[in-house]
């Protein structure tokens, strides 16, 4: 699976855009299994780097969403609410919260594409 | 000091080099390291899998479940006196679900009872439990004239579920499946091996065999190709243990650690009609004599959430007034259903149908409402 070059990505399997839009990765969606639930926050909530801000269920587990970097919560994706399986399907263009980015400096410690890969990838190897 | 812990033994079942090559997410279920689901990429996915249980056919590896075999004249004196449902009343070739309990009337552990021939039963029991089921076997029927033996390393079980498992199975037998009643057992070619046990017994909810062939990888393997194979026409996947558990929650089919435990009675557990007292003494029931005079205090009721939000495994329940009155035990969307529901022990003053609780999700309150179970039952064949 080819991860997008237009976006950053953390540890925790979440993406997020220069414009601060923020998802989860294919490989996210791919350990979760069938998503039946994503909980997103209100517009006009702060969220902090590294913190919890959403959960995503699937069949058989709970995850928590991790902010990418900090910021507020500008939009949400209603759409999620009623077809959660759309991650299952294009996690890449399945967006979850739009953020307006407090710091643009922390986007620079998140993972490129190929980082991103390579850990993986590292990760599967266990 | 220094604490010299033991390595994990991961067993495997014959086929998980099957299961590895199909791209099957593999977890770690008490010790085993089993599939949990296929992949997307093959149609598979827990509900992709939990729906072709409903509704036409799905595969399973349930090799890591346990297999003792008591065999001797004494052996159904034996039978009766470790278990609580009545051993007595099986022909020749009839199953019947059961429990071993502890003489306090909780479970060591449920258990499908078969009987194999005059003097012969099969105790299929579960994987966790394996060890602790045997010894305890062992050591509770020494005084009787009936040899016990472990047989789980000896058999691959595949269980074949669903309207269609009758279908499929039969393609590849020479018994006469369709006379083989729901618990009851017949013998037989399947894939060119002779005299395969085939039980039309399973954990879905459905209806469905159960089959039991050497446990050797390359016939393990060969047969469970063959059966997705032959069931390929009526949409077979292979199925993980998250539809397993999805499938028997719907049912309302207990699972080990979860419904029932070394600490939860027969009452409790609400697994009365498969316990019989009237038949000759059996572990565990002076004790569950004595809780039935006592009343129980909790009792396993189904849930249905009202509000948005998934029960799971552990969470609180509430009443109304956000008093805490008992747990989850068991807790998932239901595909078939469409419905989140759960499993809970409450006080039998709040069991009744249609009671409105609450379940603690993750610090909030979300409504939820007791309703009959099981939440799914197959429809009669007409």
């Amino acid at each position: 699976m080819p991860y997008p070059t237009d976006r950053k990505y953390t540890k925790e399997h979440e993406w997020i855009t220069a414009d601060g839009t923020i998802g989860i990765t294919h490989q996210a969606q791919d350990s979760l299994g069938d998503i039946v639930f994503v909980e997103l926050p209100k517009v006009g909530t702060e969220i902090t780097m590294g913190k919890a801000f959403g959960t995503v269920e699937s069949v058989k587990a709970v995850s928590d969403l991790y902010a990418p970097v900090s910021g507020t919560v500008t939009g949400v994706n209603e759409t999620l609410a009623t077809a959660p399986e759309q991650v299952n399907k294009d996690a890449h263009g399945s967006w979850m919260v739009k953020i307006k980015v407090k710091d643009q400096a922390e986007m620079n410690a998140l993972l490129s594409a190929a980082d991103y890969e390579k850990f993986v990838s590292e990760e599967a190897g266990h | 000091m220094s604490v010299v812990e033991a390595t994990p033994i991961v067993r495997k079942t014959a086929l998980n080099a099957v299961h590895r090559q199909m791209g099957a997410k593999m977890v770690d279920f008490n010790g085993w390291d089993m599939p949990v689901e296929y992949p997307a990429s093959i149609g598979c996915g827990i509900v992709a899998e939990h729906m072709a249980v409903r509704t036409g056919v799905g595969i399973f590896d349930v090799s890591h479940m346990g297999d003792i075999r008591l065999a001797g004249p004494e052996a159904l004196t034996a039978v009766q006196h470790i278990s609580m449902n009545d051993a007595s009343r099986l022909a020749i070739g009839q199953a019947q679900y059961s429990a071993l309990l502890f003489p306090q009337g909780t479970f060591v552990d449920d258990v499908i009872v078969h009987r194999l021939g005059e003097d012969q039963y099969l105790l299929v029991i579960n994987a966790g439990t394996r060890e602790k089921d045997f010894s305890w076997v062992r050591d509770n029927t020494r005084q009787f004239d009936c040899k016990v033996e472990h047989l789980s390393d000896d058999f691959t079980q595949i269980a074949i579920q669903g309207p269609k498992g009758v279908d499929v199975l039969q393609k590849l037998s020479d018994a006469d499946l369709s006379a083989v009643k729901f618990y009851w057992l017949t013998r037989g070619t399947v894939c060119g091996i002779k005299n395969v046990l085939m039980g039309r017994t399973g954990y879905t909810a459905e209806d469905g065999f159960e089959i039991y062939i050497p446990a050797d990888e390359t016939t393990s393997a060969r047969v469970w190709y063959e059966i997705l194979e032959a069931g390929k026409e009526f949409g077979a996947v292979p199925c993980g243990l998250g539809a397993r558990n999805t499938l028997r929650l719907e049912g309302k089919l207990p699972l080990y650690g979860h419904e029932i435990s070394d600490t939860i009675n027969v009452w409790e557990a609400g697994l009365d009609r498969f316990c019989k007292m009237e038949k000759p003494d059996f572990i565990g029931r002076a004790a569950l004599e004595k809780a039935k005079a006592e009343g129980v205090k909790k009792t396993l009721v189904g849930l249905e959430m009202v509000d948005r939000g998934i029960a799971r495994d552990g969470y609180k329940v509430l009443d109304q007034a956000g008093r805490e009155i008992g747990y989850v035990t068991s807790g998932s969307p239901a595909p078939f259903l469409k419905k989140n529901i759960a499993l809970a022990y409450v006080p039998p003053a709040q069991a009744a149908v249609g009671t409105t609780v609450k379940v603690e999700i993750r610090g909030q309150e979300v409504k939820a409402q007791v309703v009959p179970t099981p939440f799914y039952k197959r429809p009669k064949k007409t």
